[in-house]
């Protein structure tokens, strides 16, 4: 019968299910696919911002601290830049953190719907977590990397010890991103959820954390408050290794501190990304 | 041989051309139909989605109450059903992006449950909600995709550059998705979607908001995938677009299935094969159902007409006539898949 037209045979399909971490790359790649469209208005910001910082505080501030007294006490006696910076680099980690943890995660569930498309694939929502903090971290090395030229040309790097202070300051912002994230993809009203956010946790975090001063300045009260933040670890464990003045028992303890943040956002990150992704 | 043979039988429904209609399959189909009744292991002929008493429910809300589907490879599947019927919740079940509240699920012999990444990897999905991503070009949107399936960066470059061709994009390659038209931006979802060869394409009203033209653009393409041996499983409520492409479908109403056929099958057993359609120049001059009950076998009102159900709709309408019935204005039509689904399941609004 002329209608039987033969089929070409059913195809066999060419997906395959990657590992684990191999996902969680793939997605990384997306996010850089990305990135290189719009790199360019990242970029003026990545150099412009440490810049400004250093130059206000570090040598502008840094000119009445550096006069001695009482304020160079309170630095060790090291110049305000080269105590300043590392502070700064691990700032500028919580700060990325804060930025790409927020917005973008709520408008990849909500507007653009790309971990849904993701989802679709033989990509579990939990390597879809884990792959967006990567990338995450990725962007706070290289911003780290930039911050840290910048301050090599103002001279406010004493050795390679700034090297370790960038994985620190890194590790302290993924700490912080991990939960940031998680919050992101729970909150239903964006609008007033992250405005209370960086009003009432991001900008306190960077003025009260030890970035400036140390906290042994601040009153007894208020320091509790910097203990729990992930700054204040990632400041102390950051400054240490760049100056030589880390003590073993209290880096372990900031270390342990961070990683066990990390550990703790991690698992709810993909909890909540499997939750909300299959549902 | 013609390409289009085995369809052109499909746009006439009369009695004569049923027997063609639904189960066109090539020999292989039937081998695998006449040894063992369509559950065969081998290629052809294998169930790709057995599902029983699959059920999902949202707290209190129960969007799917135990439904029964087989899928056979190389056929187009139907799912049909007003808005709420529980169509996508089904949908994302199989697409195992959504676990089951209750039942059986197989998907390519798989259970969700377990192997829900081995089954993405094999599937394709067009979901009913655009999720391109936007900040992409039509060409990164197709390669980073392939990279979610595994595929290396030459396959998935390779793999693009097909695609954009079959979705007529390759002139639009370069292009931000954000500047694509509405039917461009389904055909680049419909062409994402293929970019890992799938075995079973699930289709979420895949042209709800596209202009006829569009429409029809995507339709050829989808034919061409079936001709291809892709088994489609679509979900729709335009029933234009189910009688064209689908061999079987099953109209869902409230969470179950409420009939279950091909197409022309659908017509016979719920529709008689003319409807004839009435207008009165006034409410008064037109005749009341009981009336016409014993010239017709069904009558329905509708505010502006009356629709009688006649198998022989000429002879009806004679006889009307003889009667003395004077309608304004008179029209004798074929059946359609839309009499069935609107019998099925209401005319009144269901949200």
């Amino acid at each position: 019968m002329a209608e039987l037209t033969t089929y070409p045979t059913p195809p066999r399909a060419a997906g395959r299910v990657l590992p684990g971490w191999l996902s969680a790359l793939v997605v990384v790649e997306r996010f850089w696919t990305w990135y290189r469209h719009g790199w360019r208005a990242t970029a003026v910001t990545s150099v412009l911002q440490p810049l400004l910082f250093l130059l206000a505080f570090g040598v502008g501030l840094g000119s009445l601290v550096n006069t001695g007294g009482r304020a160079i006490a309170a630095t060790g006696g090291v110049p305000y830049l080269m105590y300043l910076a590392p502070g700064l680099l691990a700032m500028s980690a919580v700060q990325i953190a804060a930025f790409e943890s927020t917005y973008p995660v709520l408008s990849a569930f909500k507007w653009q719907r790309i971990y849904q498309a993701m989802a679709a694939s033989p990509i579990t929502p939990g390597q879809i977590a884990i792959g967006n903090l990567t990338w995450i971290g990725l962007r706070m090395l290289s911003s780290g990397v930039v911050y840290v030229l910048i301050i090599a040309l103002l001279g406010g790097v004493r050795g390679f010890g700034v090297v370790l202070s960038l994985l620190c300051a890194t590790l302290c912002g993924l700490a912080f991103s991990s939960l940031v994230m998680t919050f992101a993809s729970v909150i239903r009203n964006e609008e007033v959820a992250f405005s209370a956010f960086f009003r009432f946790v991001l900008i306190p975090m960077t003025l009260f954390s030890g970035t400036f001063f140390p906290i042994t300045r601040l009153p007894a009260w208020v320091r509790p408050v910097a203990w729990v933040t992930p700054l204040w670890h990632g400041t102390e464990l950051s400054r240490g290794v760049a100056l030589g003045t880390l003590r073993l028992l209290p880096a372990l303890g900031h270390l342990g501190y961070l990683l066990a943040l990390l550990a703790l956002g991690a698992g709810l990150l993909k909890r909540r990304f499997q939750r909300r992704l299959s549902t | 041989m013609s390409a289009l043979r085995p369809v052109s039988g499909k746009y006439g429904y009369g009695h004569t051309s049923h027997s063609l209609v639904g189960f066109v399959r090539p020999p292989g189909y039937r081998r695998a139909v006449s040894e063992d009744g369509f559950n065969s292991g081998s290629e052809n002929g294998a169930v790709l989605v057995k599902a029983r008493g699959l059920s999902k429910r949202f707290g209190p809300l129960e969007a799917v109450r135990g439904i029964d589907l087989d899928v056979i490879r190389g056929e187009v599947f139907g799912l049909l059903g007003p808005n709420g019927a529980g169509k996508s919740s089904a949908m994302r079940m199989l697409a195992c992006v959504s676990p089951r509240s209750a039942g059986s699920l197989h998907v390519l012999g798989m259970d969700p449950d377990v192997d829900g990444p081995a089954i993405r990897a094999r599937i394709g999905v067009v979901p009913q909600l655009d999720n391109l991503d936007v900040d992409l070009s039509v060409r990164e949107n197709l390669q980073i995709y392939g990279r979610y399936f595994g595929l290396s960066r030459a396959r998935a470059r390779q793999r693009a550059a097909e695609l954009l061709r079959f979705a007529q994009l390759a002139d639009r390659a370069d292009s931000q998705v954000e500047s694509l038209s509405g039917g461009m931006r389904r055909r680049l979802i419909v062409a994402r979607s293929l970019v890992n060869d799938p075995e079973l394409l699930l289709l979420d009203e895949p042209t709800t908001g596209l202009d006829p033209q569009a429409r029809h653009q995507l339709w050829d393409r989808l034919y061409q995938l079936k001709q291809h041996g892709v088994t489609q499983l679509i979900t729709t409520h335009y029933m234009d677009e189910a009688e064209r492409l689908c061999d079987r479908l099953v109209v869902m109403d409230a969470g179950v299935i409420a009939a279950e056929g091909s197409p022309a099958a659908l017509i016979k057993r719920y529709s008689t094969r003319d409807v004839l359609e009435l207008r009165f120049a006034s409410q008064v001059s037109r005749p009341t159902p009981t009336e016409l009950a014993g010239f017709v076998e069904r009558v329905e009102e509708l505010p502006d007409r009356l629709l009688l159900y006649a198998d022989d709709g000429e002879a009806a309408l004679g006889a009307l006539h003889r009667a003395g019935v004077r309608p304004r204005a008179s029209l004798v039509r074929r059946s359609s898949l839309e009499d069935v689904f609107l019998r099925l399941t209401g005319r009144s609004l269901v949200e």
